[in-house]
């Protein structure tokens, strides 16, 4: 059942979050508020915690959360199940999507979207209905139909598998968008489409975290706000502007502050 | 079931009086007593195994008739020379018996012992049967009671030893075919680094049942490379058994081209927690030889590796068996195991029977095996041929390139290059040369 | 780190294997315990010719010589053959010579088993045989298959109505001898089905044959012969269900198939008899001889199986290639959860020339349960040109499980070419968690997960049978991971 909401609240709200992964702590105190309607970009070097973040979002198994809260439009999120966060509207886009042998596109995302509609109230798709669905938002990303007949990522190239990501998202239609590192392993074309597809998204209800190393993916996908991670806190924050001056900059000067 | 035949059950029988009178009549100590009383027990009662073990599926020891074999008495006169391999310590052991037991001054670290009566170190009543019980074993149980001599090495923890240490068996009956079992028990200490050459040759009809033992302690290193060069009507059981502790690497190469009927038999455990063990096999067989290599690995412990590779080659009315069994038990978590045994069929009367076993009971866990039979490459030996390279040449060049992924994990140039030359010695042709007696 | 997600696989495990019930019928039974009089009640039951009573007698001499296999990798109490009943019928008057003499207690059982035996009901294109406790109950589309010549019966009217080709093809694939349970099979064996298809056949329906175990204390012994002519296609498919009870049943059929020239018989199985309980309590001891002959040139067999209930199975549906130009194939999944032990596989006999085979298997063991992937490929000096493939994959779920591979591999001739790969691997959390980050439950997600490592085999199932063996492969393993 969809969960009691407070609409006032904000999408996102995260306050002094620690989590530690086999006994070492990565998150040391987080604070971040993301309002919906929002994209939010954080940045950091290798190693700061961006991933780690994105999974305790997520429910990933073996994080374990020493301290803080996490509210999700007003509710406890880390109180839920990972198919719960997502069917309540949370996506992650990994960096890393990984291979389900044998399991075909066409059939891993009918099961997924109808747990969403089910869980959502709304009547699950027969087959034709979703096959009608998933053509349209399939060729609006160039996810070609001899790629949804293959297994799960297998074999994909590492552009398809981000577009394959992108195309998950526009059939689950989430609330807050979180983008681990989608424009690692991207060319610039493929980075386009992808941007493109998640831009398409963007609404006064949709909120986005965007995790990446690089600037590079905000060029496509504008950011309201930049923080910036470092040893487990965000060490600054700013506008778009604060993207290019770390281009410029780089991270070499958050090496020191070790929490 | 249908009853066995008398006469194939004296074939198969131990000669256990005869085995008692003699171990009576030895003036040994009372540990190696014991060990080797309770040795002759655990097979009395079943003899040797038959096909319907299924251990020895493939291989039929009744034909063996052990007992016709006589008691190794102990060569006299000069010990023969032998060319070693490379500058090594060179043992050799003549019938079963120690003729040569290496050079007076050993390199810091290495200490070599005569195993015999008057042996009683702490180290050996620890670990002599301790890698290899008897129980289940009939040949490693016929060979604890009944071995004249062998040889202890020990690697004093931390030594990095260089040189090569080379075992040489040679079986040279005088008149009557022999039984002999040489045995032999390594202990590279904890941190310790040694390699062993295992060379297996002679002239005549014997019966060579040696076992091996060695006993790795943690990050301990063996390198061991064994070559099965038998004489042509030599019957060849060899028993190893390797323990290995924690993080200690066994990378072990067996090339067998000799004997009548050869039966290699591994029991590697992985005891300690990221061990590596590797073991590499080719074998050449042609006329009526019997070329056996059966493994046993168990991981026991976690984070385990193991990769066996094994190649054969076979012609004429040969006949090759690769046996090997990957067990990961329930805590050996993280294990890493594969296994792969390819077979080249050369004429239509040769056989290759293989059986490739895993049984797990880890869920987190890499294992695989592959087994392939086959003839040559078709299209690759057109392809040299179509380079104006003679079919002969062509086809003893593939099967040089079938072996040299086997060859190659010899990481020790002079033994590589030595084992690599008995072998292209019996690939002359298309066909594998009958082997002669005298090469060594 | 198997947390949160595995545990609540778990917690559903307390779903009851679903065809449990059990249909109170009267039933006409043999004096319990095994005896050359209860083969002479079965033969006079089933008003047999002398020569078929011989022919039980000279197995059941036979078998009493006869020692259990040991080889297999499984492990149970001794069976008590004396302590079972050898033969159960449905009480009826003169056996139903339509459908609607059938006992509707019978036809109900079956709609609640999903497979409907009213013509009008049933899937367009399946005939179905269905084998309650020890005889056949009803064979539909009779009419149908009359007119292309085609014989779908049971196989105790075979015997009275085609004695020939019964006299001709019983035993001539499985002699009575082969082993322990086929020599048991043979002389105890009450009913099962009869096909023949005559040369240029396609037959254009499934044929299928549902057995049902009900009455307590007895053992199913059916014995299945499909002969396929010249040129003839027929597809078979088999499904098994029993109820839940308390002690151990014994099942042990023999199927023989032939292919001649130019021939191909398909069979499939999807096999759910009760499996025990979560402690391994009750559940049938499945000892199944499954041999196909392709006797004719360029002739086809094709094995294909769900194996998931059963307490023990130890079954090993083989292809004699003895035509030129044959092929046998085996497909196989088989699911053991809780305290279930499989020992499965196949054997590949090649003999004639360029004979083909390939083998693929999926392991899938869960819970206490082993899983034994048993399989001989032997390739004969005869055999030029002969190509195997086989492929052997486990996956464990849970770490009280065991999963191995025991092949035997053997070539004669150096033109053959065998090729044998075997991987064991685990759900990785990864992937669950990925189905799960995109909404679905951790059982919706390991049963799709599952049927992904069992595509390659659940697509050779023909249609109706693929459904219904994937939603099985979920239920299977419901409370598996932990």
């Amino acid at each position: 059942m969809p969960m009691a909401t407070n609409n006032e609240a904000p999408l996102l709200e995260i306050r002094n979050l620690r989590a530690k992964v086999e006994g070492r702590e990565i998150l040391k105190g987080i604070d971040l508020t993301i309002p919906a309607g929002e994209v939010h970009a954080v940045m950091g070097p290798n190693g700061s915690g961006k991933s780690t973040l994105s999974y305790v979002l997520a429910g990933r198994d073996g994080y374990e959360i020493t301290d803080g809260t996490v509210l999700y439009r007003g509710r406890d999120l880390l109180a839920l199940k990972p198919e719960e966060r997502a069917c309540d509207g949370i996506f992650l886009a990994f960096q890393y999507p990984v291979e389900i042998p044998g399991v075909t596109g066409f059939n891993f995302l009918k099961t997924a979207v109808n747990s969403v509609r089910r869980h959502r109230g709304e009547s699950e798709l027969d087959a034709m209905q979703f096959l009608k669905l998933v053509r349209k938002k399939a060729a609006d990303l160039g996810v070609g139909e001899e790629m949804l007949k293959r297994a799960v990522n297998s074999g994909f190239s590492g552009g398809e598998k981000k577009r394959y990501e992108a195309l998950q998202m526009a059939l689950l239609e989430p609330r807050l968008m979180i983008l681990d590192e989608t424009d690692s392993g991207l060319d610039i074309d493929a980075l386009k489409v992808v941007a493109e597809g998640v831009t398409r998204m963007r609404s006064p209800e949709r909120g986005m975290l965007v995790i990446t190393h690089y600037q590079r993916i905000l060029d496509y996908i504008l950011p309201d706000r930049v923080h910036v991670l470092a040893h487990g806190q965000i060490a600054q924050s700013g506008g778009p502007e604060l993207a290019h001056e770390l281009e410029r900059t780089g991270y070499a000067q958050y090496a020191g502050q070790a929490a | 079931m249908i009853p066995e035949p008398a006469e194939r059950v004296a074939a198969r029988t131990f000669p256990v009086a005869e085995l008692r009178r003699r171990l009576a009549a030895r003036p040994e100590a009372d540990w190696l007593r014991n060990l080797r009383g309770s040795a002759l027990a655990s097979v009395e009662a079943k003899g040797l195994p038959t096909r319907r073990d299924e251990a020895w599926k493939y291989t039929d020891v009744g034909a063996l008739g052990v007992a016709a074999y006589g008691a190794a008495e102990a060569p006299v006169g000069t010990p023969p020379a032998i060319k070693s391999l490379t500058e090594t310590l060179q043992l050799v052991l003549v019938n079963g018996f120690l003729v040569t037991p290496g050079p007076e001054v050993l390199p810091a670290g290495v200490s070599i012992s005569r195993l015999d009566a008057s042996i009683s170190a702490e180290l050996v009543q620890a670990r002599l049967g301790g890698v290899l019980s008897p129980e289940g074993k009939p040949f490693v149980a016929l060979n604890t009671a009944s071995f004249a001599e062998g040889v202890v090495v020990r690697i004093a923890a931390g030594t990095d030893v260089e040189t090569p240490i080379e075992l040489i068996s040679l079986g040279l009956p005088g008149g009557e075919p022999v039984a002999f079992h040489p045995r032999c028990l390594v202990v590279v200490e904890a941190g310790a680094t040694a390699t062993l050459i295992e060379r297996h040759c002679g002239k005549g009809r014997y019966f060579s049942n040696g076992v091996v033992e060695v006993a790795l302690a943690d990050h301990a290193t063996l390198r061991h490379y064994t070559l099965q060069d038998e004489a042509a009507d030599a019957v060849h059981v060899g028993t190893l058994g390797i323990a290995l502790g924690k993080e200690s690497r066994y990378e072990g190469v067996v090339v067998h081209v000799g004997a009548r009927l050869a039966r290699h038999e591994v029991h590697a455990g992985i005891d300690g927690d990221r061990a590596s063990f590797s073991l590499d096999g080719a074998y050449l067989g042609s006329a009526q030889q019997h070329i056996d290599n059966t493994t046993w690995v168990t991981h026991r412990a976690v984070g385990g590796n193991s990769r066996q590779v094994f190649k054969g080659v076979l012609d004429e009315q040969a006949k090759g068996i690769f046996q090997g069994k990957v067990l990961v038990e329930r805590d050996a978590q993280k294990t890493d195991a594969h296994q792969l045994s390819k077979a080249l069929l050369l004429s239509d009367r040769a056989e290759m029977d293989g059986k490739p076993e895993l049984e797990i009971y880890a869920d987190d866990v890499k294992c695989g095996h592959g087994c392939t039979v086959g003839d040559i490459d078709e299209k690759a030996l057109f392809y040299l041929r179509a380079r104006g390279i003679d079919e002969e040449t062509a086809r003893a060049l593939l099967i040089e390139a079938f072996l040299a992924e086997v060859m190659e994990q010899i990481a020790v140039g002079p033994v590589r290059e030595a084992f690599a030359a008995v072998v292209g010695q019996r690939l002359g042709g298309a066909h594998l040369i009958r082997r002669t007696d005298d090469h060594w | 780190m198997m947390t949160d997600g595995m545990d609540q696989v778990r917690s559903l495990a307390e779903q009851k294997y679903k065809y449990g019930f059990i249909t109170d019928i009267e039933a006409d039974v043999a004096p319990k315990g095994l005896s050359e009089d209860t083969i002479r009640f079965i033969s006079a039951k089933k008003n047999e010719p002398e020569w078929l009573l011989e022919w039980r007698l000279r197995a059941y001499r036979l078998w009493l010589n006869q020692v259990e296999p040991r080889w297999a990798k499984i492990h149970h109490a001794p069976i008590d053959y004396q302590d079972s009943y050898y033969y159960s019928a449905p009480k009826t008057k003169d056996g139903p010579k339509s459908m609607d003499e059938v006992d509707p207690k019978l036809l109900e059982t079956y709609e609640k088993l999903g497979v409907p035996l009213h013509e009008r009901a049933i899937l367009a294109g399946v005939a179905v045989d269905a084998v309650f406790d020890s005889v056949s109950v009803a064979t539909t589309y009779k009419g149908k298959l009359e007119e292309l010549g085609i014989i779908f019966m049971s196989m105790s009217e075979a015997v009275t109505k085609h004695p020939d080709l019964v006299r001709r093809y019983l035993g001539s694939v499985v002699p009575y001898s082969d082993n322990y349970f086929a020599t048991l099979n043979s002389a105890v064996f009450t009913d099962g089905s009869f096909v023949y298809v005559p040369p240029g056949v396609h037959c254009p329906m499934e044929l299928s044959t549902y057995f049902r175990i009900n009455a307590a204390n007895t053992g199913q012994f059916e014995r299945t012969l499909i002969i396929a002519d010249k040129g003839a296609y027929v597809s078979y498919l088999e499904g098994c269900t029993a109820p839940m009870r308390d002690e151990n049943q014994l099942h042990a059929a023999v199927v023989e198939l032939v292919a001649l020239d130019e021939a191909q018989i398909k069979y499939s199985t999807v096999q759910n008899w009760y499996p025990g309980d979560e402690n391994g309590k009750g559940g049938i001891y499945n000892f199944v001889t499954k041999r196909g002959a392709c006797r004719g040139r360029a002739s086809r067999i094709s094995w294909t199986q769900v194996e998931t209930g059963s307490a023990i199975t130890w079954k090993y549906p083989s292809c004699i290639l003895q035509g030129d130009d044959s092929v046998g194939e085996f497909y196989s999944v088989a699911i053991t959860n809780n305290y279930q032990q499989a020992d499965t596989g196949t054997k590949m006999i090649h003999i004639g020339r360029n004979t083909r085979s390939q083998i693929i298997s999926k392991g899938i063991s869960a819970g206490h349960a082993d899983n034994t992937y048993r399989g001989l490929v032997r390739v004969l000096p005869k055999a030029e040109g002969a190509r195997n493939h086989t492929q052997c994959d486990s996956l464990l779920i849970g770490n009280h499980c065991g999963a191995h591979t025991a092949p035997y591999i053997e070539s004669r001739n150096p033109s053959a070419r065998i090729e044998h790969e075997a991987t064991t691997s685990k759900i990785s959390e990864d992937q669950l968690f990925y189905a799960r980050q995109r909404g679905m439950s951790s059982e919706e997600a390991v049963s799709l997960i599952v049927n992904g490592f069992c595509r390659d085999v659940l697509q050779h199932l023909p249609m109706e049978f693929a459904v219904e063996a994937q939603k099985l492969v979920g239920i299977s393993l419901e409370g598996s991971v932990g």
